[in-house]
């Protein structure tokens, strides 16, 4: 069998680019997360975002305003959340899950005119290199912009989280928000910025399969990228490098199905669907039984609210 | 000047009022998103809310649709009584369903009284065997279950889809995939002709009494209370959590498949790659909005059923999309967790002058 570098090269950044979505969506809710919040409307998130950049960049014709409003909008759904669970103390989890029923429903309604519209081709970067260097350049060019900001997100997110200050405060507020607060922290104000900046990311996730991946508007296109996003974060142990690994495996099993199927190897293809779901619950179970590695890489208030009696 | 004063005791008559005025600022948020969309707000609410179940027929599907939302909502008040989230239910109820459906299937060609009883019950244990796992992870291994029982919601709809498509097939549905009809005596019995609301409504309502009793007339029900309340407290008072988190998880996923049951031997009589509109996530609103108590959860289970009524009237008749119930399910359950606020804290009214 003679195995073509290039094709292997296509593949290789086919499955790079159906990780892009989770990579942007899980370094958003790591920094969520990370602040001691947990957002299950990730899902809800991203419809919002996708819907929003397909709808804006149909109506204004703007690439540059279509991904950007995403953004917006997702940071505008997200004050929704943080404005629940911050300022009025809500359940995070059961307002997660109002976002995420809540997105999933709005979008289908305001995209209720953008259904069977044509996408408009996103331009990418690099494309006169295509053919240069035989495996790498499929890999490496022609690719939009967010496909190489997604992919610096995980360093850009680390250094964040490891070397600034901000980033030390993000931490101290999810590890113990009640130092955090005594050391003059204002931990509602560090978790509302996280909220909102996990919206943004979602949204750009969001406007990423709307506006690049498959351009067109499907009602629930996301197709619970949104919760595999969310496993990716435990999957990553709330480490912003591991999340591309996983993003790579979790969408390396998506594209692999297809060759697989193509090449004949009898494996259910919902096996393989089903395996991201499954090596998530391992990969909870190994790091939970531990409870000095589970003190160590989660978040220690997570999910938990904090209030400042006054 | 108005200040925020913390209540000393969180307000009884407020924690049953909040319901009533989360719907109603739902109705009324969701009157202005019908105008921003162009309809007319009152005439719009009136396809969602009132024309759905004028009717015999229309009620009939109301009590349909309640009955899973009202059996599952049960089982999971069990569950967050007790502070364990389980949120997978659409899972245990997918497993359950894949479970009785197996049974059934075995008798597809058989007729005999006994044959539902075993259906049922298959059911029932299908959905145990599924909530027990995110249960064991969480007493064993310390996992967390919210993670857990929803990564496995995914599986089990897999497995599902994997069934009714590959093995469980049916022979004769020229590759639909789909399992062949159940027989008649794996069916729920109807209730009345031409209607379509069966006998499982009587599982719900039989749940409702169960639980109602657990909860305020047993040791079991007091130990979930303290539990809620602190656990902390309940480790002093010596209960033993492991096996009511292991107790709680199973009783909610026996419930979530007795749902599962209901719809496949119900109104669905085969298997296939649907078996529920996300009963067990929509669930997790009807519990909250019922307050985790029995009698309230009925009165939510029938609320929360509507929007899946007024979903699909609002599709036909105003052409907007069926899954407008959902933005309507969302805000019920946002307005709820805001209203409950007021619970834990009052305006006062302070005289600045002072």
């Amino acid at each position: 069998m003679i195995i073509d570098v290039n094709f292997v090269g296509l593949i290789i950044a086919s499955i790079m680019a159906s990780a892009v979505p989770l990579i942007l969506a899980s370094c958003g809710e790591l920094i969520t997360e990370r602040s001691g919040v947990l957002n299950l409307g990730v899902e809800g998130m991203m419809i919002i975002g996708a819907i929003s950049g397909f709808a804006l960049m149909t109506v204004t014709g703007s690439l540059i305003i279509a991904v950007f409003g995403a953004m917006l909008a997702g940071v505008l759904i997200s004050t929704i959340f943080a404005f629940l669970t911050q300022t009025l103390i809500t359940n995070h989890v059961a307002t997660g899950l109002a976002l995420t029923i809540f997105g999933i429903g709005i979008s289908a309604m305001i995209g209720k005119n953008f259904v069977g519209i044509p996408g408009k081709e996103f331009p990418v970067l690099f494309e006169g290199l295509k053919d240069t260097i035989p495996l790498l350049s499929p890999i490496l060019f022609g690719h939009s912009i967010v496909f190489y900001f997604a992919f610096a997100l995980p360093f850009i997110t680390s250094y964040f989280l490891k070397k600034t200050k901000i980033g030390l405060i993000v931490r101290a507020v999810g590890d113990s928000p009640e130092s955090a607060s005594n050391q003059g922290i204002n931990v509602r104000l560090v978790r509302y910025a996280c909220i909102l900046y996990g919206g943004a990311m979602c949204g750009l996730a969001g406007a990423y399969l709307s506006m690049i991946y498959t351009p067109q508007w499907i009602e629930n296109m996301t197709g619970g990228r949104g919760w595999i996003a969310l496993a990716l974060v435990v999957f990553s142990t709330w480490n912003p490098i591991k999340i591309l690994i996983g993003a790579m495996i979790f969408g390396g099993l998506t594209i692999i199905q297809f060759h697989m199927q193509a090449i004949g190897v009898r494996i259910p293809v919902q096996f393989l669907t089903a395996l991201p779901y499954i090596v998530t619950i391992i990969v909870l179970v190994v790091i939970s039984r531990d409870s000095r590695k589970i003190r160590l890489s989660t978040p220690s208030s997570l999910g938990k609210s904090f209030h400042k009696d006054n | 000047m108005i200040k925020i004063v913390k209540r000393d005791q969180p307000s009884k008559a407020i924690f049953f009022f909040t319901p009533v005025l989360a719907i109603f600022l739902t109705l009324i948020a969701g009157g202005i998103i019908f105008y921003i969309l162009g309809f007319k707000p009152f005439e719009a609410l009136k396809f969602f809310f009132i024309v759905p179940i004028a009717d015999k027929y229309g009620f009939s599907e109301l009590l349909l649709k309640a009955t899973p939302l009202c059996l599952i909502a049960i089982g999971l008040s069990f569950c967050f009584k007790s502070n364990n989230w389980n949120i997978g239910a659409e899972g245990q109820l997918t497993f359950g369903a894949i479970v009785s459906g197996g049974v059934a299937l075995l008798f597809y060609d058989q007729e005999g009284f006994y044959i539902l009883p075993i259906v049922i019950l298959a059911g029932a244990i299908g959905g145990m065997i599924y909530a027990s796992i995110p249960a064991i992870l969480k007493t064993y291994f310390n996992t967390n279950e919210i993670l857990v029982s929803l990564m496995l919601v995914y599986v089990s709809k897999l497995i599902l889809d994997y069934l009714v498509v590959g093995p469980w097939s049916n022979p004769e549905g020229f590759n639909f995939p789909e399992t062949r009809q159940f027989s008649d005596s794996a069916r729920l019995p109807l209730l009345f002709e031409g209607l379509r609301i069966h006998a499982g409504i009587f599982l719900a309502l039989a749940a409702v009494v169960i639980s109602w009793f657990v909860f305020y007339k047993t040791y079991l029900g007091f130990q979930m209370k303290v539990s809620g309340f602190s656990l902390k407290t309940a480790k002093y008072a010596g209960y033993k959590g492991k096996k009511m988190i292991i107790l709680v998880f199973l009783i909610s996923g026996a419930c979530a498949g007795l749902a599962g049951v209901g719809e496949i031997t119900g109104p669905i009589g085969q298997l296939h790659r649907e078996v529920s509109p996300d009963y067990g996530f929509t669930a997790i609103i009807v519990a909250f909005l019922g307050r985790l108590h029995p009698v309230g959860i009925i009165f939510a289970s029938l609320v929360v059923a509507i929007t899946y009524l007024g979903a699909e009237t609002a599709q036909i008749f105003m052409q907007i999309p069926k899954y407008t119930g959902q933005v309507f399910q969302g805000m019920i359950l946002f307005f709820l967790l805001a209203s409950d606020y007021l619970l834990f804290f009052k305006f006062k009214f302070i005289d600045s002058k002072k």
